[in-house]
């Protein structure tokens, strides 16, 4: 298997992506909605893959497989009861509503709304800075990955700067020429790509294996009997749920799902989407996972502490380079519909959220549409050098790095902070300004710090502590900023210029 | 029973068993994989079964004006009320 072969199968895929993204761009108007938004215009296979894309990341081909790997195949479940079933659910309840309310007003991020609905240009400011802090990581940790996947692949042929330079570079071109409409039609492709991928690769490793799935079983009952066993080592309840619940949560504010809650074309294709979703999830993870599961079964060993991952070493020992490389392009294209998405929407934030409102309030279609182009290229290339340095090892680098990777891993409880007061502002009348303020700035900030800080022993309790009785932090700050936000609305009036109405909608 | 109530009970449990509860511990394995994942395949196949029941006969049950949204509705009439006064920032 040569290299070149290699390469050329990830260019390919890389090509055929970027002729989808300037297909979309021969529609694209020059309005901020349809760059952002693409005139929420969006049908039931586009929605539905748009977001099933941009919500799994290289998380479905490594991490996840790596979990169910050295944990067991729990893990299934729990991202079955968090993307199929809680996420779902949230999609209707916050998503349907920011739809309606959206549409209405014309809303094109979550801080316009929440700006309209309580008079608080400063919330809008708010909400847009804690986002574009948990993201910016977030985005580095995909392109890491890129990066590493192409280096690893090719064995150091492509360092590691090449790969993820050319798969930014890919990103950027269509994501700028073509915005939410590009980033769809190639999440579509995509997602399919990378569904197709996990199932043959499945049917592959079953047919390669002499005896098939019973020879797998009776590797795993020699090797690790307990592995089946529902729960155990680091399975408890309360593990698989604060797992299930916070994630579920976060993913409702990452900004590059929360803005596709306002992209749907009809009631109609959001009634298809909300039927069909639960499929779609377990389509993917249940071949992605067992994969991994299988590997202990095979008698393959990964060092997945180390940060190695198992699934490309199950398809190099039993699937020929090409399709190992096939494979690669899959987990590339998780990445790429992750970290395309991440960018318009932390732009978006940025022009919409913070330029617009803070700097020139006056700002004309034709320049804020250059803006938030240009808003792109900066998050991408900042993300992209701040990549290389950390990965390089430049001066601090080790310290950063380990900073950025730690606030990465924290995003989604991070995220998951704020869906509290933004369930209560858009479902409460009572909700004050002063009152989302408190929710917010109070489990923002103790999240941090009992994510950051080391832990405290005061004798009975421990202070900032990451769990307390099996249960995660996020989960106990999540009903904390919630109630924070209850309460103080309760003891303070609204500002005279908020506006309830914005968030009613009737039949 | 009421569709909100009858709903709510039905999502409630959805939730509550995705994850098999009562398997717990169990490693029984039926046709190559662990039972409690042939539950749960179902399980969610059962959750978008109730999901495309919710969304042709209650869609807009607590999320829309009304407590009870109990329309028996086709999927195309939703709300049309797509008039857009202005943008949503006029600042």
């Amino acid at each position: 298997m040569s290299v070149a072969l290699q390469v050329g199968i990830i260019v390919g895929y890389l090509v055929v992506a970027l002729a989808v993204g300037l297909l979309a761009y021969r529609v694209t108007e020059r309005t901020a909605e349809d760059y952002y938004l693409a005139s929420r215009s969006f049908g039931t296979v586009v929605l539905l893959f748009t977001v099933f894309a941009t919500l799994l990341s290289a998380f479905t081909f490594f991490g996840g497989p790596d979990n169910a790997y050295s944990l067991g195949p729990e893990w299934i479940l729990v991202m079955g009861l968090m993307d199929g079933l809680i996420f779902a659910l949230l999609w209707y309840l916050i998503g349907y509503k920011q739809w309606l309310i959206g549409r209405r007003g014309g809303y094109v991020t979550l801080g316009e709304l929440l700006d309209d609905r309580f008079d608080a240009r400063g919330l809008r400011g708010l909400v847009a800075l804690i986002s574009l802090f948990w993201l910016f990581p977030y985005v580095m940790l995909q392109q890491v990955g890129a990066g590493g996947a192409i280096a690893g692949l090719t064995e150091g042929v492509v360092p590691f700067w090449a790969g993820a330079t050319l798969i930014t570079a890919f990103m950027i071109v269509y994501v700028v020429l073509a915005g939410m409409r590009g980033i769809a039609w190639t999440d579509t492709l995509q997602g399919l790509f990378m569904l197709s991928m996990v199932w043959l690769a499945l049917g592959w490793v079953l047919t390669a294996v002499d005896g098939g799935i019973g020879t797998i079983n009776a590797g795993i009952q020699a090797q690790a009997p307990e592995l089946f066993a529902l729960g155990g080592g680091a399975y408890t309840p309360q593990f698989m749920l604060t797992f299930a619940v916070s994630i579920a949560l976060g993913v409702t504010m990452f900004p590059q799902i929360n803005q596709r809650f306002f992209a749907a074309d009809s009631e109609a294709v959001l009634k298809r989407t909300f039927a069909l979703w639960p499929v779609l999830v377990v389509l993917l993870f249940v071949p992605a996972f067992l994969l991994g599961t299988w590997a202990v079964g095979l008698g393959v060993t990964a060092d997945v502490a180390a940060g190695q991952s198992v699934l490309p070493v199950v398809l190099g020992a039993y699937t020929p380079g090409w399709f190992a490389a096939l494979v690669v392009a899959g987990a590339i294209a998780a990445m790429m519909s992750s970290s395309d998405s991440m960018l318009l929407s932390g732009a978006s934030y940025f022009t919409r959220d913070l330029y617009r409102p803070f700097v020139d309030e006056d700002i004309d279609e034709r320049r804020e549409n250059r803006l938030g182009r240009l808003g792109v290229v900066v998050f991408a290339v900042g993300a992209l050098l701040a990549s290389i340095w950390v990965e390089g090892g430049g001066l601090g680098a080790a310290t950063v790095g380990s900073l950025l990777v730690q606030i990465g891993d924290l995003a989604f409880g991070g995220f998951a902070q704020l869906a509290g007061p933004v369930v209560l502002a858009l479902y409460w009348r009572g909700t004050t300004r002063t009152g989302m303020y408190a929710g917010i700035l109070i489990s923002q900030s103790l999240y941090l710090a009992f994510n950051v800080l080391p832990t405290v022993d005061l004798g009975l309790l421990q202070l900032f502590a990451t769990t307390y009785f099996g249960w995660g932090i996020s989960l106990y700050l999540i009903a904390l900023g919630t109630i924070g936000t209850l309460v103080a609305s309760v003891v303070t009036d609204p500002a005279p210029g908020a506006r309830p109405d914005v968030v009613e909608v009737s039949r | 029973m009421s569709a909100s109530l009858r709903w709510a009970v039905t999502f409630t449990a959805l939730l509550g068993l995705a994850i098999p509860w009562f398997l717990w511990g169990s490693a029984q394995v039926v046709w190559g994989l662990p039972i409690w994942l042939w539950w749960h395949i179902a399980w969610l196949g059962l959750a978008a079964l109730l999901f495309h029941r919710f969304a042709t006969q209650n869609w807009g049950l607590w999320v829309t004006g009304g407590s009870e949204a109990e329309t028996q509705n086709g999927p195309e009439t939703g709300t049309q009320n797509g008039s857009r006064p202005g943008r949503g920032d006029r600042r």
